[in-house]
């Protein structure tokens, strides 16, 4: 079966947007077949800083013949019905029509029409230059004397050549023939940029790649990758070092090259004062230059490889007290290696000596400023008298170098967000914020309100300055020089976590007081001013910093009551905009939550936590419509009938980004007082989950759901309500059945035992108990007719399955469990 | 090196500051460029010389290179700084439209002044260009060689918030640090000026420093505010003004005065802004309304000759 190659010959594709881009041409192109009948064995698509190229197996030499049925009119029906036909089937006149008989509707009209299939070449042929013309390139441009026209082709940097090819391996392939906007298919390629620039005639895939490797072209950038990794690798333990692995650098520079050569330079060892983070940094950032580190004299883990590859994931520097007590934590400046290496796209005449002297002058340039930055970071600013009035405001100590940036950072007023006031004012905030959590956490308050008002100071720093991604990373640096208490320090780094999902969660508490300050006091000031996330927009990673609160309470069990720290924070804001008005006039609408009266947007910012509450727990495969159910729970303590439907704000905020079908159908559920409890929800909506895997579970929810839907339907009769209360138990004992005595009994105990339960937080005791109900409502239901002829004992009946959602209902609505 | 044999020492390129400029003139005007002089008057880039700003617009094709010194207040470093200056020279190249072999063009241009391709690494890495005060922006690259930048290229998409038809392409060269880079010294103002040995060498220093010191001084310390404020309020006051009277029916006749002043406007933006005196939030209307002016004086000059009305230059 014949194959097809694609090559897109371009200038230089950004690296970024390679690998989406061979991708996107070999879904369109296929997908495009497909439509069409022609299947195919296999496709792979490749690119190199210069072209996208596919390659697809086993295409048909032509599509399969296409007959199509077009039924008509009955026999004899009106000439109007007949024209019609004979157009839509493109029929001339009846006699191309077949005639077939149907016992029942008579003789009527079919068409058959048959199409023979396309050539497969001129399928190629309509579908390649469609794909090239729709593109889906993040980015695109017009180009040359073509683009003084208005509908030019548009690439994603001038495209030059297409070569297309389709044929079998037995047989001559033939070009494709089609024209781009110019630019006529062909078997031609071309090589490297240097080393083999002429065309290169080409067959099929099987010449197409041997000849591109003759002409320095490594075509599949997964091997080019692996060629770098390798060399890299061997140059590094030849010097007896390690290669500080990147994945996101290797990608982007095995997208720089088309032929790799891998090259180690060196810079003066004085650098390595400069943190062993700052130093990657710049040479990463502007180099694209991989670092290495000597290999750790105990010749474990550690060292900067592991140290800022696992950033993401290892506990690191945490819990380890004592890795944090000397001034420089085994974080791995001192192991930083003075080489780097280099990916070069040249096989050098010299050897790459000009190569690697071209790239240290730039490194060693780029490392100066790094030095002079952390030198300057390190001593005392000038004019501090300048800087008394904010120090004394935030209570800085400004002998200190850390402390004169934070100063410095309120007396330059730079400001956080226009209605949100200046970032002194917030960290002013944040460190009154971070010192009331501290009880709840755990932390020591001075610590707590320390950390925050120097986690920030940072910013103003010349190193962060250059390397925003270091922020938080020189903070600790500098902290630790002034020798701040280990706690501080870490939780200058750690307060910007966790940064997603997977990001490690800090656990030393006085991180966790100032990353949940830091984020409340966002989450409360955006919402304050209405700016919160809307479908996929979310300037402020909102979302994220709503998934770190969670995560940050949940992974380290903190009883975090938070309505109440959501309203300090909003009567923070309020005060801040009282004298220019504008929020106060927002903030004003109050609601009731529980007995309490607060804010409209704390109650709608407290949905938003229970949405990505259940967004948190459906990433990870949970149920999370066990949330919606434990929230409309029980009165108490989760808030009963009486609280807060915030149904009209929840929806704006849940509806796009959770797909969950029943949401916005669903009335929000009540919020009351627990409801603010993340801790105390996630510990209901597991022991619910487990419940409901138990026989007993599924038992009772499917005895549930009759009751309910009975209940229901015979309340449409008698009227909302008209089943409350208890059953009349001297009317069971006389003229009751004995499985509906046996649910009377089970019901008297389970429920008050599961109140009690859920009161004392024992969410397993409060399951087991309603676990006690199961027997006894299988056989009600299956012994009893709750629809007797007497009505009182109809009445009676029904008062008791109405108790039986009451009792469950002390652990979950129930009703609102999906299957 | 490729070019060393036919020129003489003191214009030799990787010796000669001004060699490297009059080799890479001397390259552009073989291909057929006009050769201008740097624009009067103080910008922060040669994309703002009308020859790059106003000639990329309209169908009129066009071809064009200059020196352009350029004028940074803020990058100002008193001359201590081996890379930073407040005044710098640009050489800039505008084809219009570009030709499809820009590309190789340009690295022509690299072994005309003694870049050797089987010896250096030379790569195009992602660059998007925008410059907000021109409402123009482009795609293209930083040339890398060595892994240094030592050029910006660009093809247009827009400059003065119209669609470039035909799409220009753009080369600015970084002369300074090309000439670091080829004479292989490590700061600026140890540039050898004018190739010569001995008695006779001038250095980049001699030159430049007391420049660089005198007008970090003025920049950063001196620059009366007061009037800056009001010079740009009277440049803006006075582009708008010339744009209104110049109107004449289908045509403008007062462009390129207009456009002088939306130049001196965002110089005094410039030195406002190295004073220290404009916030944050200032700074956006400040750049917003010089961009108002740009893009007014570019939607002006398409009703010139220049700009292609009425000359028969259509897209075609």
């Amino acid at each position: 079966m014949p194959d097809l190659l694609l090559e897109l010959f371009s200038e230089e594709i950004p690296a970024r947007m390679q690998r989406k881009a061979a991708e996107d041409l070999r879904k369109l192109v296929t997908d495009a077949l497909v439509e069409r009948g022609l299947v195919y064995e296999g496709a792979k698509a490749f690119a190199t800083p210069r072209r996208l190229a596919l390659h697809i197996a086993g295409l048909p030499v032509r599509g399969r013949d296409v007959r199509e049925e077009r039924k008509g009119p009955r026999v004899g029906a009106p000439e109007a019905a007949i024209q019609g036909f004979l157009k839509a089937a493109g029929l001339t006149s009846l006699d191309q029509a077949t005639i077939i008989s149907d016992p029942k509707k008579g003789d009527s009209y079919v068409a058959i029409i048959e199409k023979p299939g396309q050539e497969t070449v001129a399928a190629i042929a309509e579908i390649v230059p469609a794909v090239i013309r729709g593109f889906p390139w993040p980015k695109s441009m017009r180009w040359g004397a073509a683009s003084a026209a208005g509908a030019s082709l548009r690439w994603v940097r001038p495209l030059h050549a297409i070569l297309c090819t389709f044929g079998a391996e037995t047989e001559e392939p033939e070009v494709v023939p089609f024209e781009v906007d110019g630019i006529v298919s062909s078997n031609i390629t071309y090589g490297h940029r240097f080393h083999a620039p002429g065309a290169i005639t080409v067959k099929r895939f099987d010449d197409y790649v041997p000849s591109l490797e003759k002409a320095k072209v490594v075509l599949d950038a997964d091997r080019r990758k692996e060629i770098i990794l390798n060399d890299a690798r061997t140059l590094a333990f030849a010097q007896g070092l390690e290669l500080v692995e990147d994945e996101g650098l290797l990608e982007e520079v095995a997208g720089l090259v088309e032929w790799p050569v891998v090259l180690m330079g060196s810079f003066e060892e004085r650098f390595l004062e400069i943190p062993g983070e700052a130093i990657r940094a710049t040479i990463r950032a502007n180099q694209k230059c991989f670092v290495l580190s000597s290999p750790s004299p105990l010749g474990g883990e550690g060292g900067i490889a592991s140290a800022m590859t696992d950033e993401g994931t290892s506990g690191s520097s945490f819990p380890h007290p004592s890795a944090s007590q000397t001034p420089s934590p085994p974080r791995g400046e001192g192991k930083l290696a003075n080489r780097f290496l280099l990916t070069a796209n040249l096989v050098a005449s010299d050897g790459g000596k000009v190569i690697t002297a071209g790239n240290e002058r730039v490194v060693r340039a780029r490392l100066s400023d790094a030095a002079y930055f952390f030198a300057t970071d390190k001593g005392d600013l000038p004019d501090l008298d300048t800087l008394k009035e904010s120090a004394e405001k935030l209570g800085l100590e400004l002998a200190k170098p850390l402390d004169q940036r934070m100063a410095k950072l309120d007396k330059l007023g730079v400001v956080f967000h226009a209605k949100l006031g200046t970032q002194g004012e917030r960290v002013q905030r944040i460190a009154a914020l971070a010192r009331e959590l501290a009880p709840i956490v755990g932390a020591d308050p001075d610590l707590a309100e320390r950390a925050a008002k120097l986690a920030k100071a940072d910013l103003p720093t010349e190193m962060v300055g250059e390397f925003p991604e270091l922020q938080g990373l020189m903070g600790r640096k500098y902290a630790e020089l002034q020798g701040e208490h280990p706690s501080v320090c870490a939780a200058i780094e750690e307060h910007y976590k966790p940064l997603g999902p997977s990001d490690r969660v800090p656990a030393d508490p006085v991180s966790v007081a100032v990353a949940l300050a830091d984020k409340l006091d966002t989450l409360v000031g955006f919402w304050a001013i209405d700016e919160k996330p809307t479908g996929s927009k979310d300037p402020y990673a909102l979302r994220r910093a709503a998934l770190g609160v969670i995560r940050l309470v949940v992974e380290n069990g903190v009883r975090l009551p938070l309505i109440d720290a959501l309203e300090q924070q909003a009567g923070k804001i309020d005060q801040r905009s009282k004298p220019k008005g504008g929020i106060q006039a927002q903030g004003a609408a109050m609601h009731l939550f529980g007995e309490r009266s607060v804010r409209v947007e704390t109650i709608d910012l407290l949905s938003f936590f229970h949405d990505r509450l259940k967004v948190m727990l459906r990433d990870q495969g949970a149920r999370h419509d066990l949330v919606d159910a434990v929230l409309a729970g029980s009165p108490s303590p989760l808030g009963g009938e009486g609280g807060i439907a915030s149904a009209m704000t929840d929806e704006g905020t849940s509806g796009s980004s959770f797909p969950h079908p029943s949401a916005s159908q669903t009335p929000s559920p009540p919020r009351g007082e627990g409801s603010d409890d993340l801790l105390l929800i996630t510990h209901r909506v597991a022991a619910l989950a487990r419940f409901l895997e138990t026989q007993d579970g599924k038992s009772l929810l499917a005895g549930y759901k009759r009751a309910a839907n009975i209940l229901k339907a015979e309340e449409k009769k008698d009227g909302e309500g008209a089943f409350a209360g208890a059953a009349d138990l001297q009317l069971i004992a006389g003229a009751g059945l004995i499985e509906e005595k046996a649910l009377a009994v089970a019901l008297a105990n389970a429920t008050p035992a599961a109140a009690a339960a859920v009161a004392k937080e024992d969410y397993e005791g409060a399951m087991a108990a309603l676990a006690e109900l199961r027997p006894a409502v299988d056989a009600f239901f299956d012994q009893v007719t709750v629809n007797d002829p007497d009505p009182a004992l109809r009445i009676n009946r029904l008062k008791l399955l109405n108790q039986l959602r009451v009792a469950t209902r002390a652990v979950a609505d129930f009703g609102r469990i999906a299957g | 090196m490729a070019v060393s044999a036919t020129l003489p020492d003191a214009m030799n390129p990787t010796r000669s500051f001004q060699g490297l400029l009059l080799t890479l003139q001397r390259f552009w005007a073989e291909r057929g460029c006009v050769i201008l002089q740097p624009y009067d008057m103080e910008v922060g880039a040669g994309t703002s010389h009308p020859g790059t700003m106003l000639r990329s617009l309209g169908p009129r094709p066009w071809r064009a290179a200059y020196v352009q010194p350029s004028r940074r207040p803020k990058d100002g470093r008193y001359g201590e700084n081996p890379n930073r200056l407040q005044h710098y020279y640009q050489f800039q190249v505008i084809l219009k439209p570009n030709p499809p072999n820009l590309q190789e063009l340009y690295l022509q241009s690299l072994e005309a002044i003694g870049i050797d391709m089987k010896l250096h690494d030379i790569r195009f890495v992602e660059d998007d260009w925008e410059n907000p005060t021109l409402g123009a922006w482009g795609l293209g690259w930083e040339c890398w060689c060595d892994g240094m930048e030592v050029s910006q290229f660009t093809y247009f998409q827009q400059v003065a918030g119209i669609e470039c038809a035909p799409v220009s392409g753009e080369l600015t060269y970084g002369l300074e640090r090309l000439a670091c880079y080829l004479q292989n010294v490590e700061s600026i103002m140890e540039l050898n000026f004018n190739g010569l040995e001995g008695d006779d060498k001038v250095t980049y220093r001699e030159v430049f420093l007391q420049a660089e010191q005198e007008y970090s001084r003025y920049n950063f310390e001196h620059a009366d505010t007061a009037a800056l404020f009001r010079r740009f309020a009277e440049a803006e006051a006075e582009c708008r003004a010339l744009l209104e009277k110049g109107e004449s029916g289908e045509r403008h006749l007062m462009v390129q005065p207009a456009y002088d002043q939306c130049l001196k406007a965002g110089h005094s933006f410039n030195l406002l802004d190295a004073r220290g005196v404009i916030s944050v939030t200032e700074r956006q209307s400040y750049i917003l309304r010089v961009r108002e002016l740009a893009k007014a004086c570019g939607a002006a000059w398409l009703k010139t000759a220049g700009g292609g009305a009425n000359s028969g230059v259509e897209a075609n």
